[in-house]
């Protein structure tokens, strides 16, 4: 075990490795840059802007940047957002709330549903059920996610007058009630996809072990059929799901950024667009560096739960 | 084998039925199985044994799907009448399975549940046919992994299917088809996937197990090899029919079916090594499709002793012959003679 984990740390630090340059490159080859935003309309002199670009340690060569960037990093300082002068882990930190309620609540709602949806469709073959589910995840796949967020806007805030169209809570109000409220339609919103996904996955997962030898086993004990499920195939159905969340949490991330955008939901996800259209690179890094940590850590997660919860697997 | 009638199948007939097409699986198949007897199912694969067993099981697919025709009749292990087993409620069949009847399958590698420890399996069996607190039923399947020689049993109630060997598996199976004394055991090829010298090990356990317990075994196999080693009676299955039915050395002696006597020349034979080094006879052609079967004699596509005109036109039934010898074939008749 300890060997195994030394292994996928030493992989996972490489990995962030990559992820950092690549994303450092990008972002400092793309046009335009913080400097931008005081070179427009304002009047400030050349010698002003050469000024505040040496206090920013931006007229330094790329590499140079990186490096001190790097070597920052590694001690533990992740900058300051050139936005508010705040450290990056303080903003990351005041919005990560936000997006990992959002995430949570989602998924949850997602692996609860799809599983059930999966589930039914897949002992209930070719019913009409079957069939709806399976429409309905084909369309739920190829519905972007901002359209479904403006129409559920749309639909249950303007029209209907149901939902608030955004935001985490009411200002002055803030009280759990009011903060589940807000919470309801990006939620759904985020959720749709991942139900879809995870009920698609259970099906075909559930259908594979449902011909399984071991069935017929267990139904030539006398086991009732329903009781086979439960005991028998549930089990050995849910155990490729957890590969699948582990590999869910980058389609997550992507989703939360668009939904958070959509329900101006203060999080993570519309922090890194605000930052990006700033050219805030410190805060921008960081949530990058961040949400690739995730990713690595989900997979991580979803390796070490199948080996515990799945006998045949020994991590080495 | 003066043994109490424990099964009596009569005319038990299956199809499927998918896009149309419906294949009869299994046709017209009867016979009787006696307290303590040993019937051996034989026939090529894709001839309709699993199929029937599975039958006898009520483990096909559903109705539309698959359709069951006929009647199978078992002792009630309580009571003292036969059960209709077609016609019972799915409640009543599910308190039958696994407790007057039980399976053995082919495969020990794949019909274990691989997340379940083999103790979990085996007192889920016995707990939900006999009621007892979990602790008594351990012991009780350690009693049954002891009765089926797996060494150190205790230990193994722990273990899973994978740390197991094939043969240890097999054993395995077995101690959770005994759980529940079945009248009844239906062994599909348990042996099939295993190799030589653990083949003979669970032939002998099956045996033994047998002899201590009195219950009636239906043993598949394909191989007539094995049938020698423990059947009573035989049962040669042809394209989902019942082509052969004879006591084993009558039909060991004088086959009366031209497939039977195929079969019999493909058995490898330790004894007649010597003499006929390494040529193994093998029927030539395949079974056929039992959506699309030949006309005539199932069989006559391949038969040596085939009769044109006769064979391939008219149909044989399932003939008695003087001394209760069943024989499905037109010219038998002529090969007693
Ligand atoms: N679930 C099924 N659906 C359709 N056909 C089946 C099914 N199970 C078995 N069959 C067909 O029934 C015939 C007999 O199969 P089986 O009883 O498994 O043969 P075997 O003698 O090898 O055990 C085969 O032709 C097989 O294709
Ligand atoms: S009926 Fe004819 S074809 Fe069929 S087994 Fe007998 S001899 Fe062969
Ligand atoms: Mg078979």
């Amino acid at each position: 075990m300890a060997p195994y984990l030394i292994r996928r740390f030493g992989q996972a630090v490489l990995l962030l490795l990559v992820v950092s340059m690549i994303g450092f490159a990008i972002l400092h080859l793309a046009p335009g840059g913080p400097m931008a935003q005081y070179a427009i309309g304002s009047n400030m002199s050349q010698e002003d802007l050469d000024r505040i670009a040496q206090q920013l340690g931006l007229d330094r060569p790329l590499p140079v940047q990186y490096a001190e960037w790097l070597w920052r990093m590694l001690g533990g300082d992740w900058g300051t957002s050139f936005r508010d002068g705040q450290p990056v882990l303080h903003v990351i930190g005041s919005h990560l709330g936000a997006t990992l309620q959002l995430m949570l609540t989602a998924t949850l709602l997602a692996i609860f549903l799809g599983c059930w949806i999966g589930i039914l469709g897949a002992i209930r073959r070719y019913s009409v059920f079957d069939y709806l589910a399976t429409i309905g995840a084909m369309v739920a796949l190829s519905i972007p996610t901002f359209w479904f967020g403006l129409v559920t806007i749309f639909v249950f805030s303007v029209e209907l007058g149901w939902l608030p169209a955004g935001n985490r809570e009411t200002v002055g109000d803030g009280s759990l009630l009011d903060m589940l409220h807000h919470l309801i339609a990006p939620a759904m919103v985020l959720a749709l996809v991942e139900t879809a996904i995870w009920s698609r996955f259970m099906r075909s997962s559930m259908l594979d072990v449902v011909n399984q030898d071991y069935i017929r086993t267990a139904r030539a004990k006398g086991l009732p059929r329903f009781k086979v499920l439960t005991r028998h195939a549930l089990r050995n159905a849910l155990l490729p799901m957890i590969t699948v969340a582990g590999l869910q949490m980058p389609t997550l991330l992507g989703g939360a950024l668009v939904t958070e955008t959509v329900f101006t939901w203060p999080g993570m996800g519309r922090l890194f667009l605000d930052s990006i259209s700033y050219r805030d690179y410190p805060v921008v890094m960081g949530i990058l560096m961040f949400s690739a940590a995730m990713v690595l850590i989900g997979n991580l997660l979803a390796d070490m739960l199948y080996a515990v919860a799945d006998p045949r697997i020994r991590l080495g | 084998m003066a043994g109490e009638l424990l099964l009596e199948v009569e005319n038990l007939a299956v199809s499927f039925r998918s896009r149309g097409a419906v294949a009869d699986a299994v046709s017209d198949v009867s016979f009787r199985l006696h307290q303590g007897e040993t019937l051996a199912m034989v026939g090529e694969s894709g001839s309709g044994k699993s199929v029937t067993s599975l039958a006898l099981m009520r483990l096909l697919p559903d109705a539309p799907q698959c359709q069951v025709r006929g009647s199978v009749k078992l002792r009630d292990k309580t009571g003292s009448g036969m059960l209709d087993v077609l016609a019972l409620p799915e409640p009543q069949m599910q308190a039958v399975r696994g407790n007057n009847i039980a399976m053995v399958f082919q495969e020990p590698m794949t019909s274990l549940n691989p997340v379940k420890t083999i103790g979990a399996q085996i007192t889920e069996t016995i707990r939900l046919h006999r009621p007892m607190l979990a602790r008594a039923a351990e012991d009780e399947a350690v009693r049954l992994l002891d009765l089926v020689g797996i060494p150190a049993p205790r230990q193994r109630l722990t273990a899973y299917p994978h740390q197991l060997s094939g043969g240890m598996r097999q054993r395995a199976m077995i101690a959770m088809a005994l759980s529940c004394e079945p009248s009844v055991l239906i062994a599909d090829e348990p042996t099939t996937a295993l190799d030589v010298t653990i083949q003979a090990q669970i032939l002998d356990l099956l045996k033994r197990l047998q002899e201590q317990t009195g219950m009636a075994v239906i043993f598949i196999t394909h191989n007539l090899g094995v049938v020698a080693e423990i059947a009573d009676r035989v049962m040669v299955m042809y394209s989902g029919r019942v082509v052969e039915q004879a006591d084993v050395v009558p039909l060991f002696q004088q086959p009366l079916m031209p497939y039977t006597r195929g079969l019999l020349r493909s058995v490898p034979r330790l004894d007649l090594a010597g003499r006929r080094a390494g040529a193994l006879y093998a029927i030539p052609g395949n079974v056929p499709d039992p959506r699309r079967p030949p006309p005539g004699c199932a069989f006559h596509p391949r038969c040596d002793s085939f009769a044109d005109g006769r064979c391939n036109v008219e149909a044989p039934r399932l003939d008695s012959t003087a001394d209760g010898r069943q024989v499905r074939c037109l010219r038998w008749p002529e090969f007693v003679a």
